[in-house]
C-alpha cells in the first residue's frame, strides 16, 4: 500500500490522507478521525515524544503536508503517520463520537464474529492488551463470551493493539449498556458415544458452582442477572442445553437417521 | 495417508486433496473391505453399493456377474422395496452411465466416505492417521488468546450428516470453534464424529497439549524483549499451584487438563488499568466459563463427597458455597494433606489403568452417564 501511495503523489490523492488510510486493505478496523479532534494540540498530549518526525507526520495526517521530501524521507513520514494516527485512534474512539462511530462498524460486523461456536457468530471489538505501543497486536473481544481471540486474517494480525487500547470496548458498553448482549449458560459437552467425559463434566459442574457464587455476590449489591437460558422457559432452556446432543446420540443408536441425506452444502 | 501413495490417483487421495478436504485422513482399504465396519450405513446412503465402488475403484462392468450374484444375496437382507430398484439398476449398469447418474453417486460417494471417515478415525489405525495430521498442525490452532496457541482437531456436534459442519475443539479451553477459512464451511461435522475430539486425547495421554510458546508470543514481532518483561512476570505469579497435585484427575494427566484455563488464562477486562466491578450492570458475567481450579483436588468428586460426610456443608455441591479468589485456599489446607496421602494410595492403580488400557476401554473408564 505504500507503493500505492507513493506513485499518486498528486495533490487530490494526498489530500485524503485519511480517507485512503481508513478504505486501504488492512485497515478495516479503524474509524475516520475527526479532523477537529485533530488539530486541538490537547488531544495529541505526549505524542510528539513518541512519534519520529511528529509534525510532518501531523501535517501528513491533516492534509497540510507539502514538504519537497525524497522517497526515503516521505517513507519516514508515512510510517510515522501512521503509528501517529494510530495512536490518536486510541484516544479517539473512546470519545462519543469515536464511540459512535466504532458502534457503526460494530453493529456492520466490520470486526468479524465470534470463532467460538457457541456465541453464535457475535460481532467482535477490536482491542488492545496494552495501551504502550509495540507491545501486542490487535485481539478481538466478544461481548458474548467475554473472552478475546486473534484475528483470524493475517493482515490484522500485525496491527498493534496499541492503536485501539485496552479499555475501549468496557468503556463502549458503560457508556451504550443496553447493548451489552445477554449471556449465555450454554458450553461444549465432550461426548464419547454419547456419554459425557467425566474430567470435562466435573470441571463443568465446578464452574456452574462459581456461577452461582457470582448470582450471590451480585445479590449482595442487589442486583440479579440472568443468562438467556434462565430468563426464557424451562423447556427452551432444556432445547437449548441438553437435549440436542442426546436426542441425537440416540437417532444414532436407532439409525433412524436415514431421512437426513443432504451434504449440509 | 502412505496406503495408496503408489497408486496414481485413487478416488479416496483425489478426495481427500480436494481443496476444503484436507481434514480428512485416508481411509485404508482394509476397512471399507470390512463389511463389519459399513454396519447401518446401507440405509443411510442413496446408492449405496455404486458409491461403495467408486470409492474403492471398482469397475462395474468388469465384475459384473459376480456383482449380480452378490446383489441377490444382499437384496434379501435389505428392504423388500429396494428390490425392484436394483434389479433395474443392474441391466442399466449394462450401458454407459448417464452424466447425471454419476453425480449422484459422486455425491453419494462423499457421503459414505464421510460416515465410514467417522469411524474411521476412532479405530487405531485412523486414530494414529489423524495423530499424525494433528501433529503436523493440520488443523490449525484455537483462536482463543489465552490458549496459545494450542493445536485443534476437527470434530462434529453431531453424528448424524446434514445438521452442521465441521467444528474444531481445542483441548485447552475445551470449547469448539468456527474453521476460520470459509472452505471448511462446507465440510460436515458429521464426518468427524462426536466422539473424535475427546476420545483422541484420552488415547494419547502424554500428548503435550500446552500451549506452545513460539506461537503465542510470534504474533509480536516488533520488540520481543518488552513482551517477555511484561508478561513473564504476570505468568510467573500465576502459574505456580499448590504443591502434591496428583498426576491425574478424573482420568486425565493434571498438566494436560485444560492448560488454557484457570488462573492467568482469564479475561480480566480493564478501563484504564482498574478492573471493571461485577458491581456493574455491564461487569464481566462469563468468567466461570474459563475458570479452573488452582488446587485440581477440587475437581475429584469422590473425595469431596467423602470430606463432605465428616464436615457436612450445606448441600451446595463441590466448593459452591466457598468465595471465589480466596475461597480456594481455606479448604485447601487441610485438605491437600488428606489427599494427597490418599490421592498415594490410588496413584499407582490409576497409572497402570491408563498405561496398557485400549482406547475403547479408556473411554468407558473416563465416561460417565449423561
Amino acid at each position: 500500500m505504500m507503493e500505492d501511495f507513493n506513485s499518486e503523489t498528486d495533490s487530490d490523492y494526498t489530500s485524503y490522507w485519511r480517507d485512503w488510510f481508513v478504505s486501504s486493505r488492512g485497515n478495516e478496523y479503524f474509524c475516520e478521525i475527526d479532523e477537529d479532534y485533530l488539530t486541538d494540540r490537547f488531544n495529541l498530549t505526549g505524542l510528539n515524544t513518541e512519534v519520529p518526525y511528529y509534525q510532518y507526520a501531523l501535517d501528513l495526517v491533516t492534509d497540510v503536508f507539502d514538504l519537497d521530501a525524497d522517497d526515503d524521507l516521505r517513507e519516514q513520514i508515512e510510517k510515522s503517520a501512521r503509528h501517529l494516527y494510530g495512536l490518536v485512534h486510541a484516544r479517539y474512539i473512546v470519545t462519543t463520537r469515536g464511540l459512535a462511530k466504532m458502534l457503526d462498524k460494530y453493529k456492520k460486523c466490520d470486526f468479524g464474529k465470534c470463532p467460538r461456536v457457541l456465541c453464535d457468530g457475535h460481532p467482535l471489538l477490536p482491542m488492545g492488551q496494552a495501551d504502550l505501543p509495540n507491545s501486542t497486536t490487535v485481539k478481538l473481544y466478544c461481548p458474548k463470551c467475554e473472552d478475546i481471540y486473534n484475528p483470524k486474517s493475517s493482515r490484522h494480525a500485525s496491527i498493534d493493539g496499541a492503536y485501539f487500547g485496552t479499555s475501549f470496548h468496557s468503556i463502549l458498553f458503560q457508556v451504550y449498556p443496553a447493548l451489552n448482549p445477554e449471556k449465555s449458560l450454554r458450553r461444549y459437552e465432550p461426548r464419547i458415544y454419547g456419554f459425557k467425559v467425566h474430567a470435562a463434566a466435573a470441571l463443568a459442574r465446578w464452574q456452574d458452582g462459581h456461577r452461582e457464587d457470582l448470582h450471590w455476590r451480585l445479590s449482595e449489591f442487589d442486583m440479579t442477572h440472568k443468562f438467556i437460558e434462565e430468563s426464557e422457559s424451562e423447556d427452551d432452556a432444556f432445547e437449548y442445553g441438553e437435549e440436542v446432543p442426546e436426542a441425537n446420540a440416540e437417532k444414532v443408536a436407532g439409525d433412524a437417521a436415514s431421512g437426513r441425506m443432504d451434504l449440509g452444502n | 495417508m502412505s496406503s495408496s501413495e503408489g497408486a496414481p490417483e485413487s478416488w479416496i487421495s483425489s478426495f481427500c486433496s480436494l481443496m476444503g478436504h484436507e481434514f480428512f485422513a485416508e481411509v485404508s482399504e482394509d476397512f471399507i473391505e470390512d463389511d463389519f465396519n459399513l454396519t447401518g450405513l446401507q440405509s443411510q446412503v442413496p446408492m449405496y453399493k455404486e458409491a461403495l465402488e467408486m470409492i474403492l475403484d471398482v469397475e462395474p462392468e468388469d465384475e459384473e456377474d459376480e456383482e449380480d450374484e452378490e446383489e441377490e444375496d444382499e437384496d434379501d437382507e435389505v428392504l423388500g422395496e429396494d428390490r425392484p430398484v436394483n434389479y433395474r439398476r443392474a441391466s442399466d449398469r449394462r450401458h454407459a452411465r448417464v452424466a447425471s447418474d454419476l453425480s449422484v453417486i459422486e455425491s453419494s460417494a462423499e457421503l459414505l466416505y464421510g460416515l465410514i471417515h467417522q469411524r474411521y478415525i476412532t479405530s487405531r489405525p485412523g486414530i494414529q492417521q489423524m495423530l499424525e495430521k494433528y501433529e503436523m498442525q493440520h488443523f490449525g490452532v484455537c483462536p482463543r488468546v489465552n490458549c496459545g496457541g494450542c493445536k485443534v482437531l476437527p470434530v462434529g456436534r453431531y453424528d448424524t450428516p446434514g445438521q452442521e459442519t465441521v467444528k474444531l475443539f481445542c483441548p485447552g479451553c475445551m470449547d469448539i470453534y468456527t474453521p476460520p477459512n470459509s472452505r471448511f464451511h462446507s465440510v460436515d461435522g458429521a464426518f468427524f464424529g462426536t466422539t473424535f475430539g475427546c476420545l483422541f486425547f484420552m488415547t494419547f495421554p502424554d500428548l503435550g497439549i500446552g500451549p506452545r510458546l513460539d506461537a503465542s508470543f510470534s504474533t509480536v514481532p516488533r520488540t520481543p524483549t518488552q513482551t517477555g518483561n511484561r508478561t513473564q512476570p504476570q505468568a510467573e505469579a500465576e502459574s505456580p499451584s499448590p504443591e502434591n497435585q496428583p498426576l491425574e484427575i478424573n482420568g486425565v494427566r493434571t498438566d494436560s487438563f485444560c492448560p488454557g484455563l484457570g488462573r492467568g488464562k482469564v479475561y480480566d477486562p480493564r478501563i484504564y488499568g482498574f478492573k471493571v466491578s461485577e458491581a456493574s450492570r455491564v461487569g464481566p458475567r462469563m468468567k466461570w466459563l474459563r475458570m479452573k481450579p488452582r488446587d485440581i483436588y477440587e475437581l475429584d468428586e469422590v473425595m469431596q463427597h467423602e470430606e463432605m460426610g465428616s464436615f457436612p456443608e450445606p448441600k451446595s455441591g463441590s466448593g459452591q458455597s466457598r468465595g471465589d479468589k480466596d475461597g480456594d485456599m481455606d479448604m485447601k489446607v487441610g485438605q491437600s494433606q488428606e489427599a494427597s496421602i490418599a490421592n498415594r494410595k490410588k496413584a499407582p492403580m490409576r497409572r497402570r489403568r491408563v498405561g496398557d488400557a485400549a482406547p475403547d476401554q479408556m473411554s468407558v473408564q473416563g465416561a460417565e452417564i449423561g
